[in-house]
């Protein structure tokens, strides 16, 4: 059974032409990338209807990357969640092991796409940002696959926090760039990329690590990653005959979220929930941009960003650094606008303990990004019936976290 | 005539001088771009995130919202420049967010109250005309747009339609204060965009010299020079006047003796 056609009704029919979601969305850049933004959006469009081009994206998924990945029914976290439930309640927990793809987490599915669409557009040198450093591993890793150069942003604080994932992006042949320049963090990283872009506008290709930035990244990266909902939709289907009553993902720009749920938002049964990085708590330093931030215009899109009343933007806070950006991608925007989705917040200490609970319970070590989620289907699955089905994506493994959670827990490694 | 198309209107090119609000004593230091013989004044708005520009304003940003410039603070040296030069134009240049996030209506009444002439936003291409373009319209603020070594003759339009009183051309594809364009890309961009329009044309971005600022003059209605005299109030801090001035002097002199051709 295949995801339903969008009809003229459709919540999967965004974004509108110039690249809005509502109020959200859009191509705010500076006029030198503006012919560039509008040159992809016209070459992803070919390529969109091109079957040549999907042809090459599917085989790629599944003999490099490892797609499809399992659907699989977490029979010991969800016995552990009924243990302490109200009576009869419990929902069947099942999770979409996305962290169990080539270089272990979600992003690889976008760079994929993008690293085809750049080639195809004659591309010859490629930029990308990162926080944590899964997003460059996975470009590093398509570039040295394509033989093409490779150049890595990554704030000057993530690369003293994360040279695991350095050593490996330098193994891979990219070169890293730390950055200086702001708080020296993730939306540094993106800034500094985004000059990189408007200095080297004819050769280069910019890799995007969320679904956020200027149109039509917010919808490629999507479409690129919706093969996690497409499949886990056809997955359950064919192991359950049935749909989920509930999905759940966590969100930092949000591309793994909105890679689950947009196959699945005209089934409108099926609730989801989008989990923000709480941090210390919502009070205190946070990542939560629906929970605690408004609208605004930053790094190509209007969305909901941490922001003081001038509109300066705020730093954000979460032991998760993939999670540790102040926007959000902006169909994740309009999504709760419009009330499709809901969204809701997982502290730190929440997401350490879920980390450790799906630990013992299942024997999977996740990231902390989804150890967010986790947290978040824990709460849920208690308040659901036991015949019910809650779906989770995984969209990462926790190899890279071990030093941030074994430092968390006062454990020296 | 209006303050700026009077100052694009002398025999010699247009000296177009950028700081940074809050960056050192801003009301000394626009007193002497004036005294120094600036025409138009851009006054940069600090963002967090300046993603076009290069360290030089980066650091002049930082150095000026670490100091705790405010948005209310910036309209505030405006309104007080506009109470002393009443005759030097003022423009406002910088990033989409400070600009809006109150709303388009609020941030064009505020400019109308301060005397601010015209509006550069890096980065609200014409695509999103709608956040400011037709407020400022309405306000009777020029909305200058930009225009890039990237802007090709099917877009040009598109960028020319609702702009107002002047075209500013960024002479290279990059960020601000770095690389320098080879002259004749300037002679030759500035002739295709004049063939387009009747709007003056003023060139910025790597511009620092007065031999430099001298070539431009002969060609181009206006010489924009910002990260130069953001390094000077860099390296005086608050006692950048007398450097500012001296420089914008030279700058002058060498555009003035130039001459339009």
């Amino acid at each position: 059974m295949t995801t339903a056609e969008p009809t003229p009704n459709s919540f999967r029919n965004q974004p509108d032409e110039n690249g809005h979601f509502g109020q959200f969305g859009g191509r705010y850049v500076a006029e030198t990338l503006m012919p560039l933004v509008l040159d992809l959006e016209r070459h992803y469009r070919l390529a969109k209807t091109d079957p040549a081009f999907q042809a090459q994206f599917d085989d790629l998924l599944e003999h490099y990357v490892g797609r499809p990945s399992p659907l699989y029914y977490a029979e010991r976290l969800t016995e552990e969640v009924r243990k302490t439930a109200p009576e009869g309640k419990g929902a069947q927990i099942w999770f979409k092991r996305d962290e169990l793809n080539h270089t272990g987490a979600h992003k690889i599915n976008n760079c994929i796409g993008q690293i085809l669409l750049a080639i195809r557009m004659g591309k010859t040198r490629i930029i990308a940002e990162t926080g944590a450093g899964q997003h460059g591993v996975a470009t590093a890793t398509v570039c040295a696959r394509f033989g093409l150069p490779c150049f890595i942003y990554m704030g000057a604080k993530d690369v003293e926090r994360q040279q695991p994932n350095v050593f490996r992006m330098r193994l891979l042949g990219a070169e890293v760039i730390p950055v200086t320049s702001g708080a020296n963090t993730l939306k540094d990283a993106m800034n500094e990329a985004l000059r990189d872009w408007v200095a080297n506008v004819h050769d280069t290709f910019y890799i995007i690590g969320t679904a956020a930035g200027p149109h039509p990244y917010p919808e490629l990266v999507r479409d690129f990653q919706s093969v996690i909902g497409k499949e886990a939709r056809a997955q359950l289907l064919s192991r359950t005959g049935r749909l989920p009553d509930m999905l759940v993902a966590a969100i930092g720009g949000g591309s793994n979220a909105i890679g689950l749920f947009h196959p699945f938002l005209d089934d409108k049964d099926v609730a989801m929930l989008g989990v923000e990085a709480a941090g210390h708590g919502l009070d205190k330093e946070h990542a939560a941009s629906l929970a605690g931030g408004r609208p605004g215009i930053l790094h190509g899109n209007k969305t909901y960003l941490l922001q003081d009343e001038d509109g300066q933007i705020a730093e954000a806070h979460s032991i998760s650094a993939g999670l540790d950006y102040p926007g959000i991608g902006p169909e994740h925007s309009w999504l709760k606008e419009i009330g499709r989705v809901r969204y809701d917040s997982v502290t730190d200490s929440e997401a350490l303990n879920a980390f450790q609970l799906l630990c013992r319970t299942e024997g999977i070590i996740p990231a902390l990004e989804p150890a967010h989620a986790i947290a978040a289907v824990e709460r849920e699955a208690r308040k659901m019936d036991r015949d019910q089905i809650i779906l989770a994506n995984l969209c990462g493994r926790g190899d890279k976290d071990i030093f941030t959670v074994a430092e968390a827990l006062g454990t020296t490694i | 005539m209006t303050r700026l198309s009077s100052a694009f209107s002398k025999p010699h090119a247009a000296l177009v001088t950028f700081i940074t609000a809050g960056d050192g004593d801003t009301a000394a230091n626009l007193d002497a771009l004036v005294a120094g013989g600036a025409d138009v004044i851009e006054l940069g708005m600090p963002f967090t995130d300046p993603m076009a520009d290069g360290p030089a304003i980066q650091e002049a940003n930082i150095r000026s919202l670490g100091a705790g410039t405010t948005t209310a603070d910036i309209f505030a040296i405006a309104a007080a420049f506009r109470a002393r030069h009443p005759d030097t134009p003022l423009v406002l240049m910088g990033y989409a967010n400070p600009m809006t996030i109150r709303g388009g209506e609020w941030f064009a009444s505020e400019c109308n109250k301060a005397g601010v002439d015209g509006v550069i936003c890096v980065d609200i291409p014409p695509e999103e005309d709608a956040e400011l373009g037709p407020v400022l319209r309405a306000a009777g603020i020029d909305l200058i747009r930009l225009a890039t070594p990237t802007t090709d003759k099917a877009r040009l339009p598109a960028v020319l339609d609702g702009a107002s009183g002047f075209l500013y051309y960024v002479s290279v594809a990059g960020i601000t204060g770095l690389q320098q364009a080879a002259q004749t890309s300037i002679d030759e961009a500035v002739a295709r965009l004049k063939s387009y329009t009747d709007l003056p044309v003023a060139v910025g971005f790597g511009v620092r010299t007065p031999e430099q600022a001298a070539n431009i003059a002969q060609v181009a209605d206006g010489v924009v020079v910002g990260s130069a005299l953001v390094e000077l109030v860099a390296r005086h801090g608050s006692n950048a006047a007398g450097a500012l001035q001296d420089y914008v002097a030279s700058l002058k002199h060498a555009i003035v003796a130039a001459r339009k051709a």
